[in-house]
């Protein structure tokens, strides 16, 4: 429980300090927001009015608390370039809004097919790669040789073009679905799944590449380990000893990365939303640095940022959930 | 130290080295000369499938895919090779100070370091290129910046193992000067594992430039860059593959040559 609490602390506090990096960070940048925004239309007392709208008066630190006020009151900003109609400018949270739960079902679904092919995949592997090699063993050692082959490849190909590949082979030689036939979430929740399953695919398979070469060879240093001896001596059967000692113990390390490589799904969404034309936050996040749209950027960034950060402390507490050992030090 | 297989000519190590070799070699060559124009277009050869005239093809200009892929390599290596000298020079720099004198700037340094490692590197280039804007320049700034923490860590881990060791202690007694002993008697012994790293930092930085230049904020048109080429090629899958295709896997083969290389040199000197 006090180990929870000093966590809570270090979450929040590391949360104010990203909050206060990302600020300060667009604040360095020249050029005045107020005439990019107004152009030709500017004069003094526009410029004026349009300042003291946005908060611009106000020094920095004012402007840092008040922006941090808002955003946990749910008020994000308006964008510098979106605009709702003539008068009223575009909320930033209006923006992001339907965008969100895109992402997040692509990394979600990106992440649950990590998990559910890297794993068998890696026992596998492990299993090949540990019997003898030697007269009819021949086949498993040409699979280990193949899957090392293989999962080498995959981590080779680039994100972008690997959605690229994926297209090509699953949208266009196999008709499997259509590129750019993209279906809201509102319109139709299950068609929206199955066409994310070809971006989350493209998301997963170098990751499921990695994380299988991962819990491989954290399998085989387990089954040196003296309590795989011991097991089998007093009378454990292969299979026992397997999934019952060596993958329990093997998978600790493996959940770690599991957690660290849910910030680089998020992180790779970005990217694939890009090259399969999905409306999530990552083409927002694109868009809104290429014109420059700070507001919008700042925020995109601050959640990320949370999401990486919330998902390293549960990573952390599952831990020692999982491994009592890691709570006794 | 040495590991079962780790001999001099290991079989990664001469993958790696024709690949990266290959590659960078026609990615030079690109900087100087193509076989054709890279903007010359011709209505006539538009979409033209690979041939011996066209090894790759042709775009949907007319242009020539090969010379044009010849010249993304001579702009990706080239904005790689300055990303890892600049950061893995700073990463030296800083972690010679920190891994040797240790305190309050190693503290500093190592909670930065923590913090930067801990992140998506996209999403860090990402916050600093919408600070600077896009361009050649900031990529290489940008990419720069992110990737020091990881040599930091490496270089300053193993100036830790070496600050404490007979020979650096008997130099120090003989008086020998405090930069001499970490430029002079140190840093030549890490550079096996040091250019393990420079290895995987090459990677990275192959990989982030193409992706940013493919998201649009890298290199920009009309200079050729395999990222830009790739994000032009997706609107043209169906009717001509090839050109997706071909700076596709020019990236693959050299992200492939460089991690066979990386791992060739961390075998031939036996680093584990």
């Amino acid at each position: 429980m006090k180990y929870l609490g000093k966590k809570i602390i270090t979450l929040i506090m590391t949360l104010f300090l990203v909050s206060a990096a990302a600020f300060l960070a667009f604040q360095i940048i020249p050029g005045d927001v107020v005439t990019s925004i107004l152009g030709t239309e500017a004069t003094p007392e526009r410029e004026q009015q349009l300042r003291e709208e946005l908060g611009l008066d106000n020094p920095p630190i004012v402007r840092y608390f008040n922006w941090v006020a808002g955003v946990l009151k749910g008020d994000l900003g308006v964008s510098y370039r979106y605009s709702k109609n003539m008068n009223e400018m575009m909320p930033v949270a209006e923006l992001i809004g339907d965008k969100l739960p895109v992402t997040l079902w692509l990394a979600a679904a990106a992440f649950v097919l990590i998990a559910l092919i890297s794993i068998p995949l890696g026992v596998f592997w492990a299993k090949c790669a540990s019997v003898p090699k030697r007269g009819s063993a021949c086949l498993s050692g040409f699979l280990d040789a193949a899957l090392g082959v293989a999962t080498q490849a995959a981590m080779a190909v680039p994100s972008f073009f690997l959605g690229i590949l994926v297209t090509f082979l699953f949208g266009i030689v196999l008709r499997l679905f259509a590129p750019g036939g993209y279906v809201g979430y509102k319109e139709d929740f299950w068609s929206f799944l199955g066409y994310l399953l070809f971006p989350a695919l493209s998301i997963a398979i170098p990751k499921i590449a990695m994380t299988a070469r991962f819990l491989r060879n954290s399998m085989l240093t387990e089954l040196r380990a003296d309590y795989v001896r011991t097991a089998y001596s007093k009378g454990c059967t292969g299979r026992r000893v397997l999934y019952g000692h060596v993958l329990r113990n093997a998978m600790m390390p493996v959940v770690t990365f599991l957690g660290m490589i849910v910030a680089e799904v998020v992180a790779g969404s970005i990217v694939i939303e890009q090259v399969f034309g999905l409306p999530g936050i990552g083409r927002l996040l694109i868009s809104s640095i290429s014109t420059r749209d700070f507001p919008v950027v700042e925020i995109l960034i601050l959640y990320i940022t949370f999401v990486v950060i919330f998902v390293y402390f549960i990573v952390d507490i599952l831990y020692r959930v999982i491994d009592p050992r890691v709570s006794e030090k | 130290m040495k590991q079962a297989g780790g001999t001099k000519w290991n079989k990664y190590f001469v993958a790696g080295l024709l690949m990266t070799g290959l590659a960078v070699l026609l990615g030079i060559l690109g900087m100087f000369w193509t076989p054709y124009s890279t903007t010359a277009m011709s209505a006539a050869e538009k979409f033209s499938p690979p041939s011996l005239r066209h090894f790759f093809g042709t775009d949907n200009f007319g242009r020539d895919i090969f010379s044009r892929v010849m010249q993304g390599l001579g702009t990706t290596v080239a904005i790689s090779s300055l990303v890892v000298l600049f950061s893995g020079g700073i990463g030296i720099l800083l972690g010679a100070l920190t891994g040797y004198f240790g305190g309050l700037l190693d503290e500093a340094v190592m909670r930065v370091t923590d913090a930067v490692n801990g992140f998506p590197s996209i999403l860090l280039t990402l916050v600093i290129i919408s600070i600077l804007g896009s361009g050649r320049q900031n990529v290489i700034l940008s990419l720069g910046i992110v990737f020091v923490p990881s040599y930091v860590r490496i270089v300053r881990g193993e100036f830790i193992r070496l600050r404490d060791a007979d020979y650096i202690s008997r130099a120090r007694l003989m008086g020998v000067g405090r930069l001499r002993i970490l430029f002079v008697h140190i840093l030549p012994n890490i550079f096996s594992v040091f250019w393990v790293s420079v290895m995987i930092g090459f990677n990275n930085a192959i990989l982030a430039e193409s992706g940013m230049s493919y998201l649009g904020i890298g290199v920009q048109a009309p200079d050729a860059s395999l990222g830009n080429m790739l994000s032009d090629a997706q609107g043209y899958l169906q009717s001509a593959p090839w050109y997706a295709l071909a700076p596709g896997l020019t990236i693959v083969w050299l992200v492939l040559g460089f991690s066979l290389f990386g791992e060739g040199v961390r075998r031939r000197s036996g680093v584990s």
